[in-house]
Protein backbone atom coordinates (compact mmCIF):
# COMPACT_ATOMS: atom_id res chain seq x y z
CA UNK A 1 0.00 0.00 0.00
CA UNK A 2 2.85 2.57 0.88
CA UNK A 3 5.03 3.17 -1.86
CA UNK A 4 6.95 6.04 -1.36
CA UNK A 5 8.71 6.11 -4.38
CA UNK A 6 8.78 8.75 -6.71
CA UNK A 7 9.64 7.08 -9.85
CA UNK A 8 6.53 5.06 -11.69
CA UNK A 9 7.75 2.51 -13.52
CA UNK A 10 6.07 -0.15 -15.46
CA UNK A 11 7.05 -2.64 -12.91
CA UNK A 12 6.38 -0.20 -9.91
CA UNK A 13 2.75 0.46 -11.81
CA UNK A 14 2.92 -3.42 -10.80
CA UNK A 15 3.56 -3.40 -7.88
CA UNK A 16 0.93 -0.54 -6.65
CA UNK A 17 -1.98 -2.58 -8.26
CA UNK A 18 -0.42 -5.37 -6.29
CA UNK A 19 -0.09 -4.09 -3.12
CA UNK A 20 -3.55 -3.11 -2.92
CA UNK A 21 -4.56 -4.10 0.96
CA UNK A 22 -7.41 -6.24 1.64
CA UNK A 23 -9.38 -4.07 3.31
CA UNK A 24 -8.55 -0.90 0.73
CA UNK A 25 -9.91 -3.72 -1.94
CA UNK A 26 -12.88 -4.64 -0.09
CA UNK A 27 -13.32 -0.97 1.14
CA UNK A 28 -13.07 -0.34 -2.78
CA UNK A 29 -15.87 -2.59 -3.95
CA UNK A 30 -18.45 -1.56 -0.71
CA UNK A 31 -17.56 2.52 -1.94
CA UNK A 32 -18.53 1.20 -5.59
CA UNK A 33 -21.65 -1.16 -4.85
CA UNK A 34 -23.03 1.77 -2.38
CA UNK A 35 -22.74 4.33 -5.52
CA UNK A 36 -23.96 2.67 -8.20
CA UNK A 37 -26.92 1.49 -5.82
CA UNK A 38 -27.93 5.62 -4.70
CA UNK A 39 -27.82 6.43 -8.83
CA UNK A 40 -30.30 3.78 -9.28
CA UNK A 41 -32.41 4.81 -6.08
CA UNK A 42 -35.20 2.66 -7.53
CA UNK A 43 -33.36 -0.34 -6.72
CA UNK A 44 -33.19 0.28 -3.33
CA UNK A 45 -36.52 1.50 -2.71
CA UNK A 46 -38.64 -1.18 -4.65
CA UNK A 47 -37.58 -3.98 -2.38
CA UNK A 48 -38.95 -1.85 0.73
CA UNK A 49 -42.29 -0.82 -1.00
CA UNK A 50 -42.35 -4.27 -2.11
CA UNK A 51 -41.96 -5.57 2.08
CA UNK A 52 -44.83 -2.77 2.83
CA UNK A 53 -46.65 -3.79 0.55
CA UNK A 54 -46.91 -7.60 1.05
CA UNK A 55 -47.42 -6.95 4.58
CA UNK A 56 -50.63 -4.92 4.26
CA UNK A 57 -52.13 -7.13 2.07
CA UNK A 58 -52.47 -9.79 4.81
CA UNK A 59 -54.30 -7.60 7.55
CA UNK A 60 -57.26 -6.73 3.84
CA UNK A 61 -56.96 -10.99 2.79
CA UNK A 62 -57.48 -12.24 6.41
CA UNK A 63 -59.39 -9.20 8.35
CA UNK A 64 -58.74 -6.84 10.72
CA UNK A 65 -58.81 -8.25 13.78
CA UNK A 66 -56.24 -7.85 15.93
CA UNK A 67 -55.84 -11.05 18.64
CA UNK A 68 -55.09 -12.81 14.81
CA UNK A 69 -53.19 -10.43 13.41
CA UNK A 70 -50.57 -10.56 16.72
CA UNK A 71 -50.69 -13.68 16.31
CA UNK A 72 -49.39 -14.21 12.60
CA UNK A 73 -47.63 -10.46 12.87
CA UNK A 74 -44.07 -12.37 13.06
CA UNK A 75 -44.71 -14.71 10.35
CA UNK A 76 -45.79 -12.12 8.05
CA UNK A 77 -43.31 -9.72 8.95
CA UNK A 78 -40.22 -12.80 8.29
CA UNK A 79 -42.21 -13.73 4.93
CA UNK A 80 -41.91 -10.41 3.22
CA UNK A 81 -38.62 -10.25 4.41
CA UNK A 82 -37.53 -13.04 2.81
CA UNK A 83 -39.43 -12.31 -0.37
CA UNK A 84 -38.11 -8.62 -0.87
CA UNK A 85 -34.73 -9.91 -0.25
CA UNK A 86 -35.25 -12.77 -3.36
CA UNK A 87 -36.30 -9.40 -5.35
CA UNK A 88 -33.28 -7.29 -4.90
CA UNK A 89 -30.66 -10.30 -5.21
CA UNK A 90 -30.71 -9.80 -8.99
CA UNK A 91 -28.86 -6.80 -8.59
CA UNK A 92 -26.16 -8.42 -6.62
CA UNK A 93 -24.07 -9.87 -10.00
CA UNK A 94 -26.36 -9.24 -12.64
CA UNK A 95 -25.06 -5.93 -14.01
CA UNK A 96 -21.58 -6.57 -13.24
CA UNK A 97 -21.95 -9.87 -15.10
CA UNK A 98 -23.79 -8.34 -18.04
CA UNK A 99 -20.82 -5.58 -18.63
CA UNK A 100 -17.94 -7.88 -17.72
CA UNK A 101 -16.87 -6.06 -14.31
CA UNK A 102 -17.71 -9.28 -13.11
CA UNK A 103 -15.01 -11.01 -14.79
CA UNK A 104 -12.10 -8.46 -14.28
CA UNK A 105 -12.97 -8.76 -10.42
CA UNK A 106 -12.53 -12.79 -10.76
CA UNK A 107 -9.23 -11.89 -12.30
CA UNK A 108 -7.85 -10.04 -10.07
CA UNK A 109 -5.06 -10.39 -7.77
CA UNK A 110 -7.14 -10.30 -5.23
CA UNK A 111 -8.88 -13.31 -3.55
CA UNK A 112 -12.36 -13.81 -4.36
CA UNK A 113 -13.51 -14.08 -1.52
CA UNK A 114 -12.79 -10.00 -0.04
CA UNK A 115 -14.95 -8.88 -3.48
CA UNK A 116 -17.55 -11.33 -2.93
CA UNK A 117 -17.92 -10.48 0.76
CA UNK A 118 -17.82 -6.70 -0.37
CA UNK A 119 -20.74 -7.14 -2.42
CA UNK A 120 -22.72 -9.18 0.22
CA UNK A 121 -21.99 -6.74 2.51
CA UNK A 122 -23.24 -3.64 0.17
CA UNK A 123 -26.58 -5.62 -0.79
CA UNK A 124 -26.81 -5.74 2.83
CA UNK A 125 -26.41 -2.65 3.98
CA UNK A 126 -28.52 -1.24 0.99
CA UNK A 127 -31.55 -4.30 2.15
CA UNK A 128 -31.38 -5.14 4.70
CA UNK A 129 -30.36 -2.53 6.84
CA UNK A 130 -33.81 -0.05 5.30
CA UNK A 131 -36.15 -3.20 6.29
CA UNK A 132 -34.67 -3.45 9.95
CA UNK A 133 -35.78 0.29 9.97
CA UNK A 134 -39.04 -0.24 8.75
CA UNK A 135 -40.11 -3.59 10.46
CA UNK A 136 -41.23 -1.69 13.56
CA UNK A 137 -43.49 0.68 11.73
CA UNK A 138 -44.88 -2.49 10.30
CA UNK A 139 -45.07 -4.26 13.55
CA UNK A 140 -47.35 -1.57 14.85
CA UNK A 141 -49.97 -2.06 11.99
CA UNK A 142 -50.03 -5.67 12.61
CA UNK A 143 -50.58 -5.12 16.46
CA UNK A 144 -47.62 -7.21 17.16
CA UNK A 145 -46.98 -8.16 21.25
CA UNK A 146 -45.50 -5.77 22.85
CA UNK A 147 -42.58 -7.96 24.48
CA UNK A 148 -41.96 -9.12 20.88
CA UNK A 149 -39.88 -6.05 19.48
CA UNK A 150 -37.18 -6.18 21.10
CA UNK A 151 -36.77 -10.11 19.44
CA UNK A 152 -38.24 -8.56 16.19
CA UNK A 153 -35.16 -6.23 15.56
CA UNK A 154 -32.42 -9.06 17.12
CA UNK A 155 -33.79 -11.38 14.84
CA UNK A 156 -34.28 -8.94 11.83
CA UNK A 157 -30.47 -7.68 12.55
CA UNK A 158 -28.96 -11.09 12.83
CA UNK A 159 -31.18 -12.90 10.20
CA UNK A 160 -31.28 -10.54 7.26
CA UNK A 161 -27.64 -11.03 6.98
CA UNK A 162 -27.91 -14.92 6.47
CA UNK A 163 -30.54 -13.90 3.60
CA UNK A 164 -28.08 -11.81 2.01
CA UNK A 165 -25.16 -14.55 2.07
CA UNK A 166 -27.41 -17.50 1.23
CA UNK A 167 -29.02 -15.66 -1.14
CA UNK A 168 -25.73 -14.75 -3.00
CA UNK A 169 -24.90 -18.35 -3.92
CA UNK A 170 -28.04 -18.79 -5.49
CA UNK A 171 -27.82 -15.42 -7.61
CA UNK A 172 -24.30 -17.01 -8.23
CA UNK A 173 -25.26 -19.93 -9.62
CA UNK A 174 -28.14 -18.41 -12.18
CA UNK A 175 -26.00 -15.38 -13.07
CA UNK A 176 -25.58 -16.43 -16.43
CA UNK A 177 -29.07 -18.29 -16.85
CA UNK A 178 -31.27 -15.95 -19.07
CA UNK A 179 -34.26 -16.55 -16.78
CA UNK A 180 -32.91 -17.31 -13.77
CA UNK A 181 -35.57 -15.80 -11.63
CA UNK A 182 -37.79 -18.41 -10.82
CA UNK A 183 -34.87 -20.60 -10.41
CA UNK A 184 -33.25 -18.69 -8.16
CA UNK A 185 -36.28 -18.91 -5.83
CA UNK A 186 -36.44 -22.42 -5.98
CA UNK A 187 -32.98 -22.79 -4.93
CA UNK A 188 -32.77 -20.41 -2.37
CA UNK A 189 -36.32 -19.96 -0.58
CA UNK A 190 -35.55 -23.82 0.78
CA UNK A 191 -32.32 -23.07 2.68
CA UNK A 192 -33.94 -19.88 3.65
CA UNK A 193 -36.56 -22.04 5.79
CA UNK A 194 -34.25 -22.25 8.61
CA UNK A 195 -33.47 -18.76 9.25
CA UNK A 196 -37.26 -18.12 9.05
CA UNK A 197 -38.08 -21.22 11.59
CA UNK A 198 -36.15 -20.01 14.53
CA UNK A 199 -36.43 -16.30 13.69
CA UNK A 200 -40.59 -16.77 14.38
CA UNK A 201 -40.28 -18.94 17.12
CA UNK A 202 -37.81 -16.46 18.81
CA UNK A 203 -40.56 -13.76 18.59
CA UNK A 204 -43.47 -15.91 19.52
CA UNK A 205 -41.71 -16.43 22.57
CA UNK A 206 -40.81 -13.57 23.48
CA UNK A 207 -44.60 -12.54 23.32
CA UNK A 208 -44.92 -15.03 25.85
CA UNK A 209 -42.23 -13.65 28.07
CA UNK A 210 -39.83 -16.16 28.28
CA UNK A 211 -36.20 -16.08 27.32
CA UNK A 212 -35.62 -16.15 23.66
CA UNK A 213 -31.67 -16.66 23.87
CA UNK A 214 -31.80 -19.82 22.72
CA UNK A 215 -33.29 -19.50 19.20
CA UNK A 216 -31.19 -16.16 18.73
CA UNK A 217 -27.88 -18.13 19.64
CA UNK A 218 -28.61 -20.56 16.64
CA UNK A 219 -29.55 -17.90 14.49
CA UNK A 220 -26.34 -16.54 15.29
CA UNK A 221 -24.76 -19.11 14.63
CA UNK A 222 -26.46 -19.31 11.51
CA UNK A 223 -24.95 -16.17 10.74
CA UNK A 224 -21.10 -16.83 11.40
CA UNK A 225 -21.38 -19.97 9.62
CA UNK A 226 -22.60 -18.53 6.39
CA UNK A 227 -20.54 -15.56 7.14
CA UNK A 228 -17.62 -17.67 6.81
CA UNK A 229 -18.48 -20.51 4.23
CA UNK A 230 -20.87 -18.48 1.70
CA UNK A 231 -18.73 -16.56 0.45
CA UNK A 232 -16.40 -19.44 -0.71
CA UNK A 233 -19.53 -21.16 -2.38
CA UNK A 234 -20.45 -17.66 -3.51
CA UNK A 235 -16.66 -17.43 -5.57
CA UNK A 236 -16.53 -21.30 -6.64
CA UNK A 237 -20.42 -20.96 -8.18
CA UNK A 238 -19.22 -17.52 -10.26
CA UNK A 239 -16.18 -18.67 -11.26
CA UNK A 240 -18.68 -21.89 -13.06
CA UNK A 241 -21.19 -19.07 -14.12
CA UNK A 242 -18.79 -17.16 -15.57
CA UNK A 243 -16.94 -19.83 -17.24
CA UNK B 1 -2.85 -47.85 -4.05
CA UNK B 2 -5.38 -45.89 -6.18
CA UNK B 3 -3.89 -47.10 -9.32
CA UNK B 4 -6.66 -49.40 -9.60
CA UNK B 5 -9.28 -46.98 -10.04
CA UNK B 6 -7.73 -44.82 -12.56
CA UNK B 7 -8.97 -46.89 -15.77
CA UNK B 8 -12.69 -46.44 -14.36
CA UNK B 9 -11.99 -42.79 -15.76
CA UNK B 10 -12.63 -43.26 -19.26
CA UNK B 11 -16.69 -43.56 -19.84
CA UNK B 12 -16.33 -46.51 -22.34
CA UNK B 13 -14.51 -48.65 -19.69
CA UNK B 14 -17.50 -47.23 -17.12
CA UNK B 15 -19.85 -48.18 -19.53
CA UNK B 16 -19.16 -51.37 -20.20
CA UNK B 17 -18.19 -52.38 -16.17
CA UNK B 18 -21.73 -50.78 -15.28
CA UNK B 19 -23.61 -53.32 -17.87
CA UNK B 20 -22.00 -56.24 -16.37
CA UNK B 21 -22.54 -55.02 -12.66
CA UNK B 22 -26.36 -54.34 -13.76
CA UNK B 23 -27.86 -58.00 -14.08
CA UNK B 24 -26.39 -58.78 -10.62
CA UNK B 25 -28.12 -56.13 -9.35
CA UNK B 26 -31.49 -56.45 -10.90
CA UNK B 27 -31.31 -60.15 -10.56
CA UNK B 28 -30.76 -59.96 -6.74
CA UNK B 29 -32.90 -56.87 -6.53
CA UNK B 30 -35.99 -59.32 -7.45
CA UNK B 31 -35.08 -61.95 -5.10
CA UNK B 32 -34.69 -59.88 -1.96
CA UNK B 33 -38.05 -57.63 -2.82
CA UNK B 34 -39.70 -60.39 -3.36
CA UNK B 35 -38.71 -63.00 -0.43
CA UNK B 36 -39.23 -59.16 2.06
CA UNK B 37 -41.90 -58.04 0.86
CA UNK B 38 -44.12 -61.35 0.96
CA UNK B 39 -42.61 -61.83 4.20
CA UNK B 40 -43.35 -58.72 5.90
CA UNK B 41 -46.69 -58.45 4.62
CA UNK B 42 -48.20 -61.85 5.15
CA UNK B 43 -46.02 -63.34 7.55
CA UNK B 44 -44.33 -61.26 10.04
CA UNK B 45 -46.68 -60.45 13.22
CA UNK B 46 -49.04 -57.66 13.22
CA UNK B 47 -47.99 -55.32 15.85
CA UNK B 48 -49.62 -55.44 19.46
CA UNK B 49 -50.75 -51.70 19.55
CA UNK B 50 -50.80 -50.83 15.35
CA UNK B 51 -52.06 -53.98 14.16
CA UNK B 52 -51.65 -54.00 10.49
CA UNK B 53 -51.05 -51.11 9.50
CA UNK B 54 -47.31 -50.89 10.91
CA UNK B 55 -46.71 -53.09 7.67
CA UNK B 56 -45.84 -49.92 5.47
CA UNK B 57 -43.30 -49.79 7.83
CA UNK B 58 -41.83 -52.00 5.39
CA UNK B 59 -41.87 -49.29 2.76
CA UNK B 60 -41.36 -46.07 4.41
CA UNK B 61 -38.23 -46.55 6.35
CA UNK B 62 -35.80 -47.83 3.35
CA UNK B 63 -37.56 -44.96 1.66
CA UNK B 64 -36.57 -42.23 4.12
CA UNK B 65 -33.02 -43.83 4.86
CA UNK B 66 -32.65 -44.07 1.30
CA UNK B 67 -33.79 -40.70 0.41
CA UNK B 68 -30.87 -39.65 2.86
CA UNK B 69 -28.34 -41.89 1.76
CA UNK B 70 -28.84 -40.69 -1.93
CA UNK B 71 -27.63 -37.00 -1.12
CA UNK B 72 -24.57 -38.09 0.80
CA UNK B 73 -24.06 -39.85 -2.85
CA UNK B 74 -25.14 -37.22 -4.80
CA UNK B 75 -22.73 -34.80 -2.41
CA UNK B 76 -19.47 -37.27 -2.50
CA UNK B 77 -19.84 -37.30 -6.52
CA UNK B 78 -20.39 -33.97 -6.41
CA UNK B 79 -17.15 -33.40 -4.12
CA UNK B 80 -15.08 -35.53 -6.35
CA UNK B 81 -16.48 -33.52 -9.60
CA UNK B 82 -15.08 -30.09 -8.31
CA UNK B 83 -12.51 -31.48 -6.80
CA UNK B 84 -10.87 -33.59 -9.20
CA UNK B 85 -13.11 -32.15 -12.25
CA UNK B 86 -14.16 -35.84 -12.96
CA UNK B 87 -16.78 -35.95 -15.67
CA UNK B 88 -18.50 -38.98 -14.67
CA UNK B 89 -19.29 -37.68 -11.03
CA UNK B 90 -21.34 -35.11 -12.84
CA UNK B 91 -22.91 -37.97 -14.99
CA UNK B 92 -23.53 -40.20 -11.50
CA UNK B 93 -24.87 -36.89 -9.71
CA UNK B 94 -27.16 -36.42 -12.60
CA UNK B 95 -28.43 -40.01 -12.26
CA UNK B 96 -29.09 -39.74 -8.45
CA UNK B 97 -31.03 -36.65 -8.39
CA UNK B 98 -34.25 -37.69 -9.89
CA UNK B 99 -33.89 -41.11 -7.73
CA UNK B 100 -33.76 -39.67 -4.93
CA UNK B 101 -36.42 -37.22 -5.27
CA UNK B 102 -38.61 -40.32 -5.90
CA UNK B 103 -38.06 -41.54 -2.97
CA UNK B 104 -37.78 -38.74 -0.67
CA UNK B 105 -41.68 -38.18 -2.00
CA UNK B 106 -42.41 -41.68 -1.58
CA UNK B 107 -40.72 -41.59 2.52
CA UNK B 108 -43.57 -38.23 2.70
CA UNK B 109 -46.59 -40.17 0.67
CA UNK B 110 -46.27 -43.37 3.06
CA UNK B 111 -45.10 -41.21 5.93
CA UNK B 112 -48.77 -39.54 5.35
CA UNK B 113 -50.64 -42.67 4.86
CA UNK B 114 -49.04 -44.27 8.07
CA UNK B 115 -49.79 -41.03 10.02
CA UNK B 116 -53.74 -40.61 9.21
CA UNK B 117 -54.40 -44.12 11.72
CA UNK B 118 -51.77 -43.50 13.72
CA UNK B 119 -51.38 -39.80 14.53
CA UNK B 120 -54.53 -38.91 13.20
CA UNK B 121 -53.67 -36.47 10.53
CA UNK B 122 -52.13 -37.05 7.18
CA UNK B 123 -49.36 -34.02 7.68
CA UNK B 124 -48.06 -31.93 10.67
CA UNK B 125 -45.03 -29.27 11.10
CA UNK B 126 -43.30 -31.33 13.32
CA UNK B 127 -39.36 -31.71 12.49
CA UNK B 128 -38.79 -34.71 11.06
CA UNK B 129 -41.28 -34.17 8.27
CA UNK B 130 -40.59 -30.80 7.76
CA UNK B 131 -36.70 -31.38 7.29
CA UNK B 132 -37.58 -34.19 5.03
CA UNK B 133 -39.87 -31.75 2.96
CA UNK B 134 -36.98 -29.45 2.85
CA UNK B 135 -34.70 -32.39 0.85
CA UNK B 136 -37.38 -33.32 -1.63
CA UNK B 137 -37.17 -28.99 -1.97
CA UNK B 138 -33.54 -29.30 -2.45
CA UNK B 139 -33.45 -32.77 -4.88
CA UNK B 140 -35.91 -30.60 -6.88
CA UNK B 141 -33.73 -27.31 -7.10
CA UNK B 142 -30.81 -29.84 -8.08
CA UNK B 143 -32.59 -31.34 -10.89
CA UNK B 144 -33.74 -27.96 -11.96
CA UNK B 145 -30.54 -26.43 -11.98
CA UNK B 146 -29.43 -29.22 -14.46
CA UNK B 147 -31.97 -28.81 -16.87
CA UNK B 148 -31.10 -24.95 -17.02
CA UNK B 149 -27.74 -25.06 -18.39
CA UNK B 150 -27.18 -26.11 -21.99
CA UNK B 151 -24.04 -27.24 -21.26
CA UNK B 152 -23.50 -29.99 -19.24
CA UNK B 153 -20.42 -29.50 -17.86
CA UNK B 154 -21.22 -26.45 -16.43
CA UNK B 155 -24.63 -27.45 -15.20
CA UNK B 156 -22.83 -30.25 -13.04
CA UNK B 157 -20.59 -27.66 -11.47
CA UNK B 158 -23.46 -25.41 -10.75
CA UNK B 159 -25.69 -28.21 -9.19
CA UNK B 160 -22.72 -29.78 -7.60
CA UNK B 161 -21.99 -26.75 -5.77
CA UNK B 162 -25.94 -26.47 -4.35
CA UNK B 163 -25.82 -30.06 -3.35
CA UNK B 164 -22.83 -29.52 -0.85
CA UNK B 165 -24.31 -26.43 0.41
CA UNK B 166 -27.56 -28.50 0.78
CA UNK B 167 -25.57 -31.21 2.59
CA UNK B 168 -26.12 -28.97 6.16
CA UNK B 169 -30.07 -30.65 5.66
CA UNK B 170 -28.94 -34.54 6.13
CA UNK B 171 -27.59 -34.57 9.76
CA UNK B 172 -30.81 -31.94 10.94
CA UNK B 173 -33.06 -34.61 9.10
CA UNK B 174 -31.29 -37.61 10.88
CA UNK B 175 -31.33 -36.12 14.38
CA UNK B 176 -34.35 -34.28 13.94
CA UNK B 177 -35.95 -37.05 16.02
CA UNK B 178 -33.59 -36.86 19.20
CA UNK B 179 -33.11 -32.81 18.74
CA UNK B 180 -36.91 -31.82 19.14
CA UNK B 181 -39.63 -33.50 20.64
CA UNK B 182 -41.50 -34.66 18.00
CA UNK B 183 -44.62 -36.77 17.03
CA UNK B 184 -42.37 -38.61 14.76
CA UNK B 185 -40.92 -41.71 16.17
CA UNK B 186 -37.36 -42.14 17.32
CA UNK B 187 -35.28 -44.22 15.53
CA UNK B 188 -36.00 -48.31 15.75
CA UNK B 189 -33.68 -50.22 13.34
CA UNK B 190 -30.62 -48.24 13.47
CA UNK B 191 -29.84 -48.86 16.99
CA UNK B 192 -26.28 -51.20 16.94
CA UNK B 193 -26.91 -54.58 17.94
CA UNK B 194 -30.34 -54.05 19.52
CA UNK B 195 -33.13 -53.13 17.21
CA UNK B 196 -36.05 -51.96 19.51
CA UNK B 197 -38.36 -54.71 17.95
CA UNK B 198 -38.22 -58.56 17.66
CA UNK B 199 -36.97 -60.88 15.49
CA UNK B 200 -39.47 -61.66 13.57
CA UNK B 201 -40.67 -58.54 12.47
CA UNK B 202 -36.77 -57.23 11.89
CA UNK B 203 -36.01 -59.63 9.66
CA UNK B 204 -38.29 -58.88 7.01
CA UNK B 205 -36.81 -55.14 7.57
CA UNK B 206 -33.38 -56.18 6.50
CA UNK B 207 -34.64 -58.06 3.29
CA UNK B 208 -36.91 -55.29 2.51
CA UNK B 209 -34.35 -52.88 3.03
CA UNK B 210 -31.37 -54.35 1.14
CA UNK B 211 -33.91 -55.17 -1.55
CA UNK B 212 -34.87 -51.57 -1.69
CA UNK B 213 -31.27 -50.64 -1.86
CA UNK B 214 -30.24 -52.76 -4.41
CA UNK B 215 -33.19 -51.26 -6.52
CA UNK B 216 -31.63 -48.40 -6.06
CA UNK B 217 -28.54 -49.37 -7.17
CA UNK B 218 -30.43 -50.71 -10.45
CA UNK B 219 -31.96 -48.01 -11.18
CA UNK B 220 -28.80 -45.42 -10.66
CA UNK B 221 -26.80 -47.71 -12.88
CA UNK B 222 -29.50 -47.75 -15.66
CA UNK B 223 -29.78 -44.14 -15.67
CA UNK B 224 -25.94 -43.72 -15.26
CA UNK B 225 -25.38 -45.41 -18.20
CA UNK B 226 -27.74 -43.30 -20.40
CA UNK B 227 -26.47 -40.16 -18.88
CA UNK B 228 -22.71 -41.57 -20.02
CA UNK B 229 -24.51 -42.35 -23.24
CA UNK B 230 -26.09 -39.04 -23.69
CA UNK B 231 -22.69 -37.16 -23.04
CA UNK B 232 -20.45 -38.75 -25.37
CA UNK B 233 -22.71 -39.24 -28.39
CA UNK B 234 -20.33 -37.88 -30.60
CA UNK B 235 -17.66 -40.52 -29.54
CA UNK B 236 -16.28 -43.13 -31.62
CA UNK B 237 -17.46 -45.90 -29.23
CA UNK B 238 -20.61 -44.45 -28.86
CA UNK B 239 -21.40 -44.58 -32.47
CA UNK B 240 -20.03 -48.36 -32.76
CA UNK B 241 -21.75 -49.01 -30.44
CA UNK B 242 -25.42 -47.79 -32.33
CA UNK B 243 -24.15 -49.55 -35.29
CA UNK B 244 -23.75 -53.01 -33.82
CA UNK B 245 -27.36 -52.41 -32.41
CA UNK B 246 -28.73 -50.89 -35.57
CA UNK B 247 -27.09 -53.58 -38.11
Amino acid sequence: MMMNNNSITPANLENIKNNLSYRAAFMLILKRDITIAFRHRDDIINPLLFFVIVVTLFPLGIGPESSTLSRIAPGIIWVAALLSTLLSLDRLFKSDHDDGSLEQMLLSPHPVFILVLAKIVAHWLLTGLPLIFIAPLLAVLLHLNENSYEALMLTLLLGTPILSLIGAIGVALTVGIKKGGVLLSLLVLPLYIPVLIFATSAIDTAAMNLPFSGQLAIIAALFFGSLTLAPFAVSAALKVSTN
Amino acid sequence: MWKWLHPYAKPEITYHFTGRLLPWFAYLTAILLSIGIVWALLFAPADYQQGDSFRIFYLHVPAASLSMGIYVGMAIAALCSLVWQLKLADASAAAMAPVGAVFTAIALITGAAWGKPMWGTWWIWDARLTSELILLFLYLGVIALHNAFEDKALAGKAAAILTLVGVINIPIIKYSVEWWNTLHQGATVSKLGKPSMTMDMFWPFVFCFLGFSLLVATIICIRFRTEILARNSMRPWVRELVEKVEG
